[in-house]
This record gives C-alpha cells, sequence and structure tokens, in this order.
C-alpha cells in the first residue's frame, strides 16, 4: 500500500520526463535531429513566461498564449529558416554538433536580451498555486500542486495529439516521408520546406510549453537544471526506441514512479544511495542504451540520396605539394618559439594564467582528436574522463605524498582503464546512441561519484602541489608554461603518430564502413576500444595537469559536463582532426573569453580614469554589462559549432584548404606565365 | 586432390517468418570458381553474408579451411583467410587507392599497432609498397593510386574492392554481384581481371552474378538459389541447359 502511494506520487514527474521526451522524438521523428536544444528553447518560453507574469504582471492566459504559442513558435521558424533548412541531407552526427552549439548559444542569447540576474519562483502555468487551496482529490493524503496538475493535463492533451497527427494526418504522414529524404518526398510532390517549417514550428510550441510547464519545480530558472532534467527524459526517449510516442510517454511515467518509489524505499544514510537517486535516470538511459533489445538495428536516419553530394574535400596535408608542408612546419615552430618567448618576457601574470589553462585543456582537446577525429565517435564525457585523471592524482599525492609526476601517471593510467571499462559496451553503439551513453556516463559520474570522498576527496577540493624538476621549482608558471608547452608537444606527436599510423587508418577505415573493414580483417570493437582508452588516458593526463595548474583538484571549477560540451563544440568545429585546432581552440577557451573582458570594460575604466571624458562614453559605460564578455564568448562558440554541418573538416581546416588552394593556383599562373614568356622568346 | 576448402551444410535463415535461405548446402573446393545464380530476392547475398560471419544463420554449418567457422566473427573469418568485395560498393571515405590496398596488408600482417605507432610512427615500407604495386598492376590501377575513391567510377570501385580483397591474400574470395552496375564494356573488364586473378594466385572464388554470359566464361560449376532453396548444382553447362533453372531464372517458357 506504501509502495502505491510512492508510485503515483511518481506520475506528476513522469509526466514532466514524459513531456520533454515526446517532445525530443517528435523533433526527432520529423526533422531527423536529435535536438539537445530543446532544453535552450525551453528555457527561452520560461523566461518569457516569467517576464510577462511577474515583472509586466499579465494574466496567466495572455502571458501563456505569448509565451508558448508566439515566441516558442518564431523559434523553432527562426532555426528551421537560418539553420536547419540547410541541414537536412547533413549525417547524424552534423545535425548533433548543430544541437549542441545551440545548447550553449541560445541561453546566452536569452541571458544578454533579458539579463542574467536570477529568477526566483518561476510562476506556475495554473490559477491557484497548490491543490490544498482548491482540494482534489478530498481528503487525499497528498496533494497536487499547481504545476504538476498543469503538467498531467497537458501531457495527456499533448501525447494524445501527436499520436493522432502520425497515425492519421496527411501532415503527419509528410513529415515521416521528409525526414526520411528530403529530396526522395521532393521528387514526389511533397513540399518539403513547408512540412519541415511546421514540424519545427510544432516541435518548439512543445518546448515552449514543457519549460513553461517545468520551470515551477525549480528554486530559479536556469537553464542547466533544464538541460539536466531533459537529459533525464532521454531516458524515456530510448525507452520508446527514439520513435514511438506512446513508448515514450509510457516510459517517461514509468521512470517518474520508479524514481518515486526508490526515493520512498532507498535507505538515507548512505552517500552511494543519495547519489543514485538524483541519477537514476541517468543510470536507466545508460543501461537502457546498451541492454534495449532492437536499439543497435534501428537505423539511423540517413538520406538514400546523400551520395548525390560531393565527397568532402580531401584532407590538405595530402593535397598540398610537399614544400609547402616543409614551409608551414617551419612556419609553425618558429611562430611558437617567438610565442613562448614573448608569453616569458612580456605578459603578466593574469595572461600568463590564462595561457598556461589554455595549453593544458590543449592537450584535453587533442583526446577528443583521437576519439571524436580519428574514431568518429562523439564522446561527451571527456571532462569527467580528465577528472578522473585530476583526482587520482591528487588523490595518490595526498595519501602516500609520492611526486606530483608520478602520481600523474598513475591518474593517466587511472583514466585509460575507466576509459577502456567504459568504452568496452558503449563501443557498440552508434552514432547518436554512443554520444547519448557518454553523456549519460558523465551525469552518472557527476552525481554518484564526484560526491563521494575517495573520488573527490569530498566537499572541499584535494590541493596538488606544483612539482620541482631538479634545481627548476615548477611553481614559477613562466617554468610551468615551458613543462606544459613541452607536455602538450609530446602528446601532439603522439596523437600525430597514432593518426599517421596503422591505428589512424584502421580507424579511418572503419568511420567510413563498418563492413567493409570486417572484410579485411580489421575488428571494430578492438580498434575503437583502443582509441577510446587512449583519449581516456589523454584526458586524464590534461587532466591532471590542469589540477596541477590550478594548484588543486576541482570539479566544478575545472570539469563540470557542460563545460565538456563546450570543449566538444569549439574542437569539432575548428578541426575535429587537427592539432592546430587542439592547440587554438584549448587557448581561444581561455584567452577569447578575457579579452572581451577587457573590451567590454574599457569604457568604464576610461570613464573612471578620465572624470572629464564626454558624456557618451558614460552612457557606454552603463549600458554594457562585464557579464556580457561570458555570455558572447559562449554565444560565438556555440555559433561556431554550427559551422560544423557546413565544414565537417573544421574552420581551421577550411581556411588552409582554401589558402593552400589560392597559393597553389597563383604558383600554377606563374609557371605559366613565365612558360609561356619562354616560349616567345626564341622566336 | 584437395578436399574441399568451404564447406556449408543446412545453412537455414529466417526473417520474422520468411524463410530466407532453407538448408542449403554448398561446397567449394580450393581453386575453384564456384558461382551462385538466381533471381533478385532468392537470397543470395544473404547466402553470403552467413558465411562470411556478417551474419548468423538460424541453422548449419560452416567449415572453412578446416575449421569450424561457424562461432568466428566476420574479421576473424577474413583473418582466416576469406576475403569479399559487396554489392553495394563500400569503400573508405577520405583515402586514396592506395591507402585502400596499405590499409588491408597490414590488417593481414599486423604490422603497427599501438606502440609500435607511438614509437615509429609505422610509415608504409618499400615491401608494403611493392606489394600493393603488384596487385594495382594485375587489376590494371597503377595509374588510379592516388585518386580518392570517392572520385572512381563505379567501375573503378569495384576493381578497388577487389583489389583491396586480394591485399588479404585470401584463399576463397566471395564476390557479390561484381558486374552489377556496370556496362558491356566495364563488365568485360572485370571478367578479364578475375581471370587474370585467377590464373595467377590460384585462389578459390565464390561468385554471386546476375550476367549469365560472365557465369558461363568464368565458372566450373554453379549452384541454382529460388526461394532461399537450392534449385540445383553441378558443371555450368549441365545446369544452365536444365529445364527447371531455365524456368525459374531465365524466364525461358520452352
Amino acid at each position: 500500500m506504501q509502495l502505491l502511494e510512492y508510485a503515483i506520487r511518481g506520475i506528476p514527474t513522469g509526466c514532466v520526463f514524459a513531456l520533454l521526451a515526446v517532445g525530443l522524438v517528435l523533433t526527432y521523428k520529423t526533422s531527423g535531429v536529435f535536438n539537445l536544444a530543446y532544453a535552450g528553447q525551453a528555457y527561452v518560453s520560461a523566461i518569457v513566461y516569467y517576464e510577462l507574469r511577474k515583472e509586466l504582471e499579465w494574466p496567466l492566459i495572455p502571458a501563456g498564449v505569448v509565451a508558448i504559442l508566439v515566441v516558442a513558435p518564431l523559434i523553432g521558424l527562426l532555426l528551421e529558416r537560418v539553420l536547419f533548412r540547410y541541414l537536412r541531407s547533413a549525417g547524424a552526427m552534423a545535425k548533433l554538433v548543430t544541437s549542441l552549439g545551440l545548447l550553449i548559444a541560445i541561453p546566452e542569447i536569452a541571458k544578454l536580451i533579458f539579463g542574467s540576474e536570477t529568477r526566483r519562483n518561476p510562476p506556475p502555468l495554473w490559477w491557484v498555486r497548490r491543490t490544498d487551496e482548491w482540494l482534489w482529490p478530498e481528503g487525499a493524503t497528498f496533494v497536487l500542486d499547481a504545476g504538476q496538475v498543469a503538467t498531467i493535463v497537458s501531457t495527456v492533451v499533448v501525447v494524445i495529439a501527436l499520436v493522432v497527427l502520425f497515425r492519421s494526418t496527411n501532415l503527419g504522414l509528410r513529415m515521416r516521408a521528409v525526414v526520411e529524404s528530403p529530396r526522395l518526398a521532393e521528387l514526389s510532390g511533397v513540399d518539403s520546406e513547408r512540412v519541415s517549417m511546421a514540424a519545427w514550428m510544432l516541435s518548439s510550441v512543445l518546448a515552449g510549453l514543457a519549460g513553461v510547464l517545468i520551470a515551477p519545480l525549480f528554486a530559479s530558472l536556469n537553464p542547466f537544471d533544464l538541460f539536466t532534467l531533459l537529459v533525464a527524459a532521454l531516458a524515456a526517449t530510448v525507452f520508446g526506441g527514439l520513435t514511438s510516442i506512446p513508448l515514450t510517454f509510457l516510459g517517461g511515467i514509468l521512470l517518474g514512479v520508479l524514481q518515486a518509489v526508490l526515493a520512498g524505499t532507498l535507505p538515507t544514510d548512505s552517500v552511494l544511495t543519495n547519489g543514485l537517486r538524483p541519477s537514476l535516470p541517468f543510470v536507466v538511459l545508460f543501461l537502457l542504451l546498451l541492454f534495449r533489445p532492437g536499439l543497435r538495428s534501428t537505423k539511423e536516419v540517413t538520406d538514400p540520396l546523400a551520395t548525390v553530394d560531393a565527397p568532402p574535400p580531401p584532407p590538405v596535408v595530402r593535397s598540398r605539394p610537399p614544400w609547402m608542408t616543409t614551409g608551414s612546419r617551419v612556419f609553425g615552430t618558429v611562430v611558437a618559439v617567438l610565442a613562448l618567448a614573448a608569453c616569458w618576457f612580456v605578459l603578466d601574470s593574469y595572461w600568463l594564467g590564462l595561457t598556461v589553462s589554455g595549453v593544458v585543456l590543449s592537450i584535453i582537446m587533442m583526446s577528443l582528436i583521437v576519439v571524436v577525429g580519428m574514431g568518429g565517435m562523439l564522446s561527451l564525457c571527456q571532462a569527467a574522463l580528465a577528472a578522473i585523471g585530476a583526482f587520482a592524482t591528487a588523490q595518490i599525492v595526498s595519501a602516500t605524498g609520492a611526486p606530483v609526476l608520478l602520481a600523474l601517471v598513475a591518474g593517466v593510467i587511472a583514466a585509460a582503464a575507466v576509459g577502456a571499462l567504459l568504452a568496452i559496451p558503449v563501443v557498440r553503439l552508434d552514432g547518436v546512441y554512443l554520444a547519448l551513453a557518454t553523456l549519460a556516463f558523465a551525469l552518472m559520474f557527476q552525481s554518484i561519484f564526484v560526491p563521494l570522498s575517495w573520488v573527490s576527496g569530498g566537499a572541499v577540493p584535494i590541493s596538488v602541489p606544483r612539482p620541482v624538476i631538479g634545481p627548476i621549482d615548477l611553481s614559477d608558471d613562466r617554468y610551468f608554461l615551458v613543462f606544459a608547452v613541452i607536455c602538450a608537444t609530446v602528446t601532439a606527436l603522439i596523437v600525430i603518430r597514432l593518426r599517421e599510423g596503422t591505428t589512424g587508418r584502421f580507424l579511418q577505415a572503419l568511420q567510413t564502413s563498418d563492413v567493409a573493414a570486417a572484410s579485411i580483417g580489421i575488428s571494430g570493437s578492438r580498434s575503437r576500444v583502443v582509441a577510446f582508452a587512449i583519449a581516456a588516458g589523454i584526458a586524464g593526463f590534461g587532466g591532471g595537469m590542469a589540477a596541477i595548474d590550478l594548484g588543486q583538484a576541482s570539479y566544478e571549477a575545472s570539469f563540470p559536463y557542460l563545460i565538456g560540451l563546450v570543449w566538444v563544440a569549439l574542437l569539432v568545429s575548428s578541426g575535429a582532426r587537427s592539432i592546430q585546432a587542439a592547440v587554438m581552440s584549448g587557448l581561444f577557451f581561455f584567452l577569447f573569453p578575457a579579452l572581451l573582458d577587457r573590451l567590454f570594460r574599457f569604457p568604464s575604466n576610461w570613464a573612471e580614469s578620465n572624470p572629464d571624458a564626454p558624456s557618451w562614453v558614460n552612457s557606454i559605460a552603463d549600458a554594457v554589462q562585464p557579464t556580457w564578455a561570458q555570455s558572447v564568448a559562449f554565444i560565438l562558440f556555440g555559433i561556431g559549432a554550427i559551422t560544423y554541418a557546413k565544414h565537417p573538416e573544421g574552420s581551421i581546416e577550411a581556411q588552409t584548404t582554401a589558402s593552400v588552394n589560392s597559393i597553389v593556383r597563383r604558383v600554377e599562373a606563374r609557371n605559366e606565365r613565365r612558360a609561356l614568356e619562354a616560349e616567345r622568346v626564341p622566336t | 586432390m584437395t578436399g574441399a576448402l568451404l564447406t556449408a551444410t543446412g545453412v537455414t535463415k529466417r526473417y520474422a517468418g520468411i524463410v530466407a535461405l532453407a538448408k542449403v548446402d554448398l561446397e567449394v573446393r580450393a581453386g575453384e570458381l564456384v558461382s551462385v545464380i538466381g533471381p533478385n530476392g532468392a537470397g543470395k547475398s544473404t547466402l553470403f553474408d552467413c558465411l562470411t560471419g556478417v551474419q548468423r544463420p538460424d541453422s548449419g554449418n560452416v567449415v572453412f579451411d578446416g575449421r569450424d567457422v561457424d562461432r568466428m566473427r566476420p574479421a576473424a573469418r577474413a583473418r582466416a583467410g576469406m576475403a569479399r568485395t559487396f554489392q553495394r560498393i563500400e569503400l573508405f571515405g577520405g583515402m586514396t587507392v592506395l591507402d585502400h590496398l596499405l590499409v588491408a596488408d597490414r590488417a593481414r600482417t599486423r604490422r603497427g599497432g599501438l606502440f609500435t605507432d607511438i614509437l615509429t610512427g609505422t610509415k608504409p615500407s618499400g615491401v608494403e609498397l611493392a606489394r600493393c604495386r603488384v596487385v594495382l598492376r594485375l587489376l590494371g590501377l597503377e595509374e588510379w593510386a592516388e585518386r580518392p575513391a570517392e572520385s572512381l567510377s563505379l567501375g573503378k570501385g569495384r576493381l578497388v574492392e577487389l583489389a583491396r580483397a586480394l591485399m588479404c591474400e585470401p584463399k576463397l574470395l566471395f564476390l557479390d554481384e561484381p558486374s552489377s552496375g556496370l556496362d558491356r564494356r566495364e563488365t568485360d573488364e572485370m571478367g578479364e581481371a578475375l581471370l587474370r586473378v585467377q590464373a595467377e594466385r590460384g585462389l578459390a572464388v565464390l561468385l554471386i552474378e546476375h550476367d549469365v554470359p560472365l557465369v558461363q566464361r568464368l565458372a566450373e560449376r554453379i549452384y541454382v538459389l529460388d526461394y532461399g532453396e537450392l534449385l540445383a548444382s553441378g558443371p555450368t553447362a549441365k545446369v544452365l541447359a536444365d529445364q527447371k533453372v531455365r524456368v525459374a531464372y531465365l524466364g525461358a517458357s520452352s
């Protein structure tokens, strides 16, 4: 009986999961995009609703209509028109990366528009706050609050409406055709642009509805809470096989009920079960991805006409003349040495510290080269693996007093071992599923393991001293910078050798054709596990270095999973296979926001130091907020990821290709001219 | 004489109630060229997938080179000496023709590997390049060696698949409709290439093919599949003359 009551308590939460999950399924079914940015869209509607209800004190209905039925579909329309329209034939990976970029950019854009102050107690989408003002069911042992009533009602309505839409309307049929192959659908007379627009607007309305409904669950409005809830809801999505709306709904309800029952029955005195309770959805998601029958055989949506597209350009290393390769290597080395010298002699401690962090991050970025660029696996848990390296290093130093560098080696091994263990089940999944499984792992790690004291040291991060090598004390940032550059260079050489060697060739073969690779005797799972484990080791190395750099192994400061998502977005948009891209994006991540910050502070600094500055300087200083720097930087990082679909080789690679081609053309033109002149002379 | 290289007994495969293969027996001896023919949907490609390990048959047994390979994955079977091409061409993206051969050669020799790669970089050696050049010459692909695979015509692409398979130095080569999508001239070129390969390498070939003239020219024996069942088997000329076969496959009424 007790159990039943727990179960009933879980139904409203289950509806929240179901609503989010159904929205995701709808987007996936109608656009082929596994839209992680769904949380961002939901956030925007929630903010608009909050502002209208609380700040402008609009009545419920107009506020709800504007937030859900006006703003949300407009966002959907915008995304479709400027972005996803051009991605319909792109691969699942490109679509996922694009949505990752939006996930990062959209909440920051909303913050720029609506201000970044904390919004407490989001208003419910219902007239009364709790049902005890309203008593239903009468004499019950628990009451539903307004948000829960609204959620249950909306979820049921939405699910029924969507099932009807897909089962028995013309629009639903056309939507399915357009996802299968937009070009084929057009050939058979479907206006795929209109259908796709309708689908995006509809799914965006659902996102808005979900955002407004769910916001009151949290004490304050925050895009990250929404995203975490969305990942939890993914478990229901996977339960429904990414396509079945009724099954997804059922999955959401079951998840809510399971969570409530476990919350009621699990002992409350153990750290592990305390961590397990909130992370249950991630555990379920992870297990479902690994064990749900039929999931591996569901093919990803791929356009049968995709081969009509021109093939991607060959990597520039292959196409450029050898003299240019040598030239650019010499030039690159000279620039790197000069830059290092400039850092040593010119930079103040603030910029020097940021540069060091950037170089260290570039090591973690190189781990992404191995797993994403070479292995073709979109791992979203590199930050967690880096954290493992950092924690292992810190724990060993604090427990045994071992030399830091020795502990760092142990950290690398620990991260590689965890990576290998994780990889063994995960590499069998492909594309989107692998990305989701690694994301689930990252969240499980965050909510179950990070709070444990034998992992992270508990609430206070463990400190890690800077090593002393012979006479050189690396506490001086300048010496540590040189050390970090050496570490990054060694890592880069390893990555390059793997990429050009047998490992890289096998992975390249596996990336494009699994069956063909198997037909010549390459075992896919083995190569992928190796790649994943190496990448984990490199990430652990970078994580350990980050801990040494910072002086402590702090999860909050260095490795939250969302930061990890930004890293992925940055790297793949600048070039998932290129060392240059890893180094640039590592530095960029730290230096760019700082540069923007300086830029945005410039007017107010000027106004302060010159009391007689013209009045417009003061007005600019008042308008520009210092918090903009982080927002603008993240928006640009996100937008960068959006370009991935157009240039899967990465913006740096694309630039290099363009400039190499133009140089080659010029050289050829000159040679031709000379040949012509040479012919003319004798006559 | 040597015994059978490949023996399949009672291979059966069902998909959701449909019987794709019903107790098919098949045998290939070392060095011979055997063909499997049959109308579309007869189960030829399913048979290939079951033999090479891409799919698990529901029942039946496959013995290759004296070893029971039922439990071996496709990659392991490939290393044991089975190589194949695909009906829907499967080339590696972002690789040149030479790269395709090199990667297959590495897969066979197992040169390189994690630590060797890290310590030495494992650039293609002269010996490896020489081995690749031999196969390129055999199939007339020399001038295409540096071309990216995506830029090739279908006919050249099929030759690259064949070359890649040959780099594995297989004992038995599975060819899944090598002439499909090719015009008459390209089909003839493919036939020439196959004959050259067989003459030079002396390996056994199992060929799925629609093109009857090609089969007549190449195959010593044929198996005829229809609706997953073995309709006939034996020397090529005799089977093709069989009335039952003519009705089922060639559509001849008289």
